[in-house]
């Protein structure tokens, strides 16, 4: 009896403990709950902002769209640059389940010779951040395309792209300048817009695509996306359209661009041709030259040293960078010079003995024949490119003077609108020879300039672009590029144009015209085989740039120096005389004297560019007589 | 057996038997049938919330719902039939299941199959695989309820050593797996059944200073990836698109949701993918994200009162094997609550322990109802005395 109250007490003991223990055990269930619902209270209550932001920045991403690149023709809509798809393989690791059989079924896919495979490896690793494809190839061919289509199904995270690459169908003679896109580096990213430049990889390096890049790209658009965590695109929340680049017409010529790249026959040098009543730049070119579409995905690093380091230097833009000496092209100059002073007039004459000399100095100055000319008028000193005579001119205006009237002509300027990287060459006075060596100025250096030698130095561009003023009786007009941007006309009258020059007499051109005329068609011109036969009249002159520079009595003999150290050939021309229609600089590196070479340059130029002249207006009169 | 005869009958249409002599009141239907009807419809309420959201939280798929529901079912099933089992014949059979339960620990330890980079999995070639340590959930609270059942309360210091070995063998096992969150939820049903037998507050005391001080050691023999957790629960930031993104996602998905949430199927972390194991473990997040602290307040509250409820019931118990099993059973309950909530909202670290009856996944459903059934044996079979 007393061992069953006993366990009933215990029971009873028990029981109670339980409820107590189990009393606190819901107070302790509560508190819990209640630190949860705290938690949840400032999570969706407190902090309800902050979240919400970051799920909506988790969600919607905003990607730019692109702009497509305006594109280039030339003066007659033939298509210079153009936008091409091409189709690249990426790659999300995130995506892929096996990534070395992946790889594996990729190199066999694409048939990739060994040297490459590592490389290919290699740029699956590359990529910023997470769920980012990798560009493991660019520019698939089309049977790599339709293998890669097939095998789809067991390439998961491997995808072809489609891009749009810049293309130059006519990289090797318009190199030079169009100029080319590339990469944008770290650098240049740093001065574009970013919002304008987000989805754009690429813009002009050089020439053309560099100057009117603004034009040619265009706007960039936008669109909101809703993604998933993958990073796939599940819809589109908003987009605004990208507005694209204008498409840029130059006043280029791809027929006579490509006439004089065939002329120059694998020479170095440079032909530049100017439409003097427009200033329509119709031709310019520098040899040799290369193929830009290299460096729109990226040269490798072995073909850029190549070019870098070939002797010709085929990177560097000659016609608009390559200074020169004028040597006897820069006659006619200096006698327009001479008659703008007064110093003289077209019949005054002087007596060649066969070289000059200053007073008091003994020091003879050459003719380059060395009997001389005799009795030499201004218009035969053209035609026979006296030296005597324009040593004795020089000297008689002085450096200042000289100085003052060739950069009327464009010389020691950047002349153009739109050519990029012009140079603005040498025109040597006082000043520049006392900050760049300290010493005053010789008299006998300015003999040297009136030859065109000593410290001048031209670009063709420059010799092109004066000669063109020559041939418009001194009416400037500013040399451009662009002919129309989008679907504006540049006009012939830009601003900041030079001022015209002008001669007391207007028939005083004429008689520069007739020196430079014979120069071709004279039986004294230095030009005149190359002359022969022509069917419309044509000024030139000659001209022959100094590499070496020969002692004093020293003869020269263009066989015992090395190719290199040989003269260059310059040579300038505009036809027809009496309504210029083109103006043209030839130089050609180390070929010698200029009428034996250059000046067959320029006449060709000239013909090809007349004779189309003439088809064209044939068929308007054809047309008219239909009519 | 006999209420499952007398219900039988009852659908028959025959007149059921009155009771034996000796007993003054007669048993509900509800009590004949041994099913606890408050509890059942709380359960079936929150299955019921919960294949809503999985719907939501498996990106509308109707197979992983039906997948769930049959899961669900069965496990109804198994609570049904346990509740038949009278307390006795369970603290009967407490020692036999505890002791197979470790043998079957042993040989997973032994030659378990790896899977998901643990030892977890015991499988019987072309009949089944299943996880021991998700039996040992209910053979170990059953297993130290039995033992202490016998013995006077509160218990002294040998039956605490006793105790102490029980629980420390397969807890050990479990953890070995590795399986922290098992093993840990396995250790609290076992803390339980000694704390509510009514273990001394002083010793209470002691072992939470012997605890504390042997957490530098646990330190030390967690695997990599438990340690890489925990840091990561303590600076989520530290490794935004690695182990820090659960919580980072969960989090924002549930404060996104703001009061009323963004309706069903409109939650953008959850319908997106930005959650990760979001039908699983981190399915609370797309509660909170749809529904909103509305939501989460209404599935809290109804856990709140299926604890409330199975507190009652183990108060209602006749002896110490009922009691101490039921209230460990029902506190564990809220133990997985509380973890899993917790860790999707970043007050504790990130541990694989479900939602319970909402996550998909069939082992835990089947033994939380499992555990349900034996409350309400516990609290059916009450021999209902005289007063």
């Amino acid at each position: 009896m007393r061992k069953h109250r006993s366990a009933l007490k215990n029971a009873r003991q028990e029981l109670h403990t339980f409820r107590v223990r189990s009393l606190v055990a819901a107070f302790v269930v509560i508190l819990l709950t209640g630190a949860l619902m705290a938690r949840l209270v400032y999570l969706q209550v407190a902090q309800h902002e902050v979240y919400i932001t970051r799920s909506e920045n988790n969600r919607v991403r905003v990607e730019p769209l692109p702009p497509t690149r305006g594109l280039i023709f030339d003066r007659n809509g033939e298509l210079l640059a153009e936008n091409r798809p091409t189709y690249n393989l990426t790659l999300v690791r995130e995506r892929v389940e096996d990534i070395d059989a992946t790889l594996e079924l990729l190199i066999n896919l694409l048939d990739l010779p060994e040297a490459e495979i590592d490389a290919f490896r290699e740029r699956s690793r590359q990529r910023q951040r997470p769920f980012q494809p990798a560009l493991l190839m660019s520019d698939l061919s089309e049977e790599q395309i339709a293998k890669l289509a097939v095998n789809r199904y067991r390439l998961p995270g491997v995808e072809v792209e489609a891009q749009l690459l810049r293309y130059y169908p006519d990289a090797e003679i318009m190199s030079h300048a169009l100029g080319f896109v590339g990469r944008i580096n770290a650098e240049e990213l740093k001065e574009l817009d970013p919002g304008n430049y987000a989805g754009t990889h690429f813009m002009g390096k050089t020439g053309v695509e560099l100057f009117y890049e603004k034009e040619l790209h265009g706007q960039a658009g936008l669109r909101k996306v809703e993604t998933n965590a993958r990073g796939r695109v599940l819809r589109e929340l908003g987009r605004t359209d990208p507005v694209p680049g204008k498409n840029l017409t130059l006043t280029l010529d791809k027929d006579l661009q490509s006439l004089a790249v065939d002329l120059m026959d694998g020479r170095r040098g440079s032909i530049v041709a100017i439409a003097p009543q427009t200033g329509e730049i119709l031709a310019m070119v520098s040899t040799p030259g290369f193929d830009s579409n290299q460096f729109v995905t990226g040269i490798d690093v072995a073909s850029y040293r190549a070019l870098q380091n070939d002797i010709d230097l085929p990177l560097f833009n000659r016609a608009a960078r390559g200074q020169y000496p004028a040597g006897s092209t820069v006659k006619p100059f200096m006698a327009l010079a001479g008659l703008m002073e007064g110093e003289i007039t077209p019949k005054q004459t002087i007596y060649d003995p066969g070289y000059y000399q200053l007073p008091n100095d003994s020091r003879r100055y050459r003719n380059w024949l060395r009997w001389g000319h005799g009795k030499v008028d201004l218009e035969r000193a053209i035609t026979v490119s006296n030296n005597t005579y324009f040593y004795s001119l020089a000297h008689e205006l002085g450096i200042d003077a000289i100085n003052e009237h060739m950069h009327e002509f464009g010389f020691g300027e950047r002349v153009t609108e739109d050519v990029h990287g012009e140079s603005k060459g040498l025109m040597p006075s006082r000043e520049w020879k006392r900050a760049r060596f300290n010493q005053p100025w010789y008299p006998g250096e300015t003999l040297s300039v009136g030859i065109g030698q000593g410290y001048l130095q031209i670009t063709p561009l420059q010799l092109a672009t004066a000669t063109a003023v020559l041939a418009n009786r001194g009416h400037w007009v500013k040399p451009r590029l662009a002919k129309e941007i989008g679907d504006r006309e540049v006009p012939v009258d830009l601003p900041d144009t030079k001022q015209d020059i002008t001669l007391e007499s207007s028939e005083w051109w004429q008689d520069i015209y007739a020196g430079m005329e014979n120069v071709l068609s004279g039986r004294e011109g230095t030009a005149r085989r190359a002359g022969k036969g022509l069917e419309y009249r044509m000024g030139g002159k000659s001209g022959t740039a100094q590499v070496f520079s020969l002692g004093q009595d020293e003869k020269y003999n263009a066989d015992e120096l090395a190719e290199r150290l040989r003269d260059h050939a310059l040579f300038i021309a505009f036809a027809p005389v009496d309504d210029p229609q083109i103006a043209i600089s030839v130089v050609v590196e180390n070929a010698g004297g200029g009428s034996s070479h250059a000046s067959y340059l320029a006449r060709d130029m000239a013909d090809a560019w007349i004779s189309d002249k003439d088809d064209e207006s044939e068929e308007a009169n054809g047309t008219e007589d239909d009519a | 057996m006999t209420a499952l005869n007398d219900l039988a009958r009852s659908m028959r249409g025959r007149p059921v038997r009155p009771p034996q002599s000796g007993m003054s009141r007669r048993k509900s239907l509800w009590m004949r049938a041994h099913v606890d009807p408050w509890l059942l419809l709380l359960l079936l309420v929150l299955m019921g919330a919960g294949l809503v959201v999985l719907y939501s939280a498996s990106g509308q798929s109707m197979a992983v719902v039906e997948a769930q529901a049959i899961r669900l079912g069965v496990a109804l099933l198994v609570m049904f039939l346990l509740a038949q089992l009278s307390p006795v014949t369970l603290m009967r059979w407490s020692p036999l299941a505890y002791g197979g339960t470790l043998l079957t620990l042993v040989a997973v330890e032994v030659m378990g199959d790896v899977g998901m980079g643990a030892q977890r999995w015991l499988v019987i070639p072309g009949v089944m695989r299943f996880q021991p340590s998700e039996l040992m959930k209910l053979a170990m609270p059953m297993m130290l309820a039995a033992y202490l059942g016998r013995r006077q309360l509160p218990p002294r210091l040998p039956d605490l050593l006793v105790c102490a070995l029980i629980l420390l063998v397969p807890v050990v096992l479990i953890a070995r797996q590795p399986d922290l969150g098992t093993s840990l939820l396995v250790a609290m049903a076992a803390v339980f059944v000694v704390l509510l037998a009514g273990l001394s507050w002083r010793f209470i005391a002691f072992l939470s200073v012997l605890v504390a001080a042997a957490l530098p050691l646990l330190w030390m023999n967690m695997h990599a990836y438990q340690q890489q957790r925990v840091l990561t629960f303590l600076n989520p930031e530290s490794d935004p698109l690695g182990a820090g993104w659960n919580i980072i996602q969960s989090t924002t998905a549930i404060g996104s949701g703001g009061v009323f949430g963004k309706g069903w199927l409109e939650g953008t972390q959850s319908q997106l993918e930005f959650l990760p194991e979001r039908h699983t473990d981190f399915i609370v997040a797309v509660l909170g994200e749809e529904f909103g602290l509305v939501g989460m307040l209404a599935v809290l509250c109804l856990y709140l009162l299926i604890v409330a409820r199975g507190l009652w019931l183990a108060n209602g118990a006749q002896d110490s094997f009922g009691r101490l099993l039921a209230g460990s059973i029902i506190l564990t309950f809220f133990i997985y609550v509380f973890v899993n909530v917790g860790m999707v909202s970043g007050i504790l670290p990130v541990v694989g322990v479900p939602l319970p009856l909402v996550s998909f996944g069939g082992t835990s459903s089947v033994t939380l109802m499992a555990g349900f059934g034996i409350l309400m044996s516990i609290h059916s079979h009450r021999r209902l005395l005289p007063r």
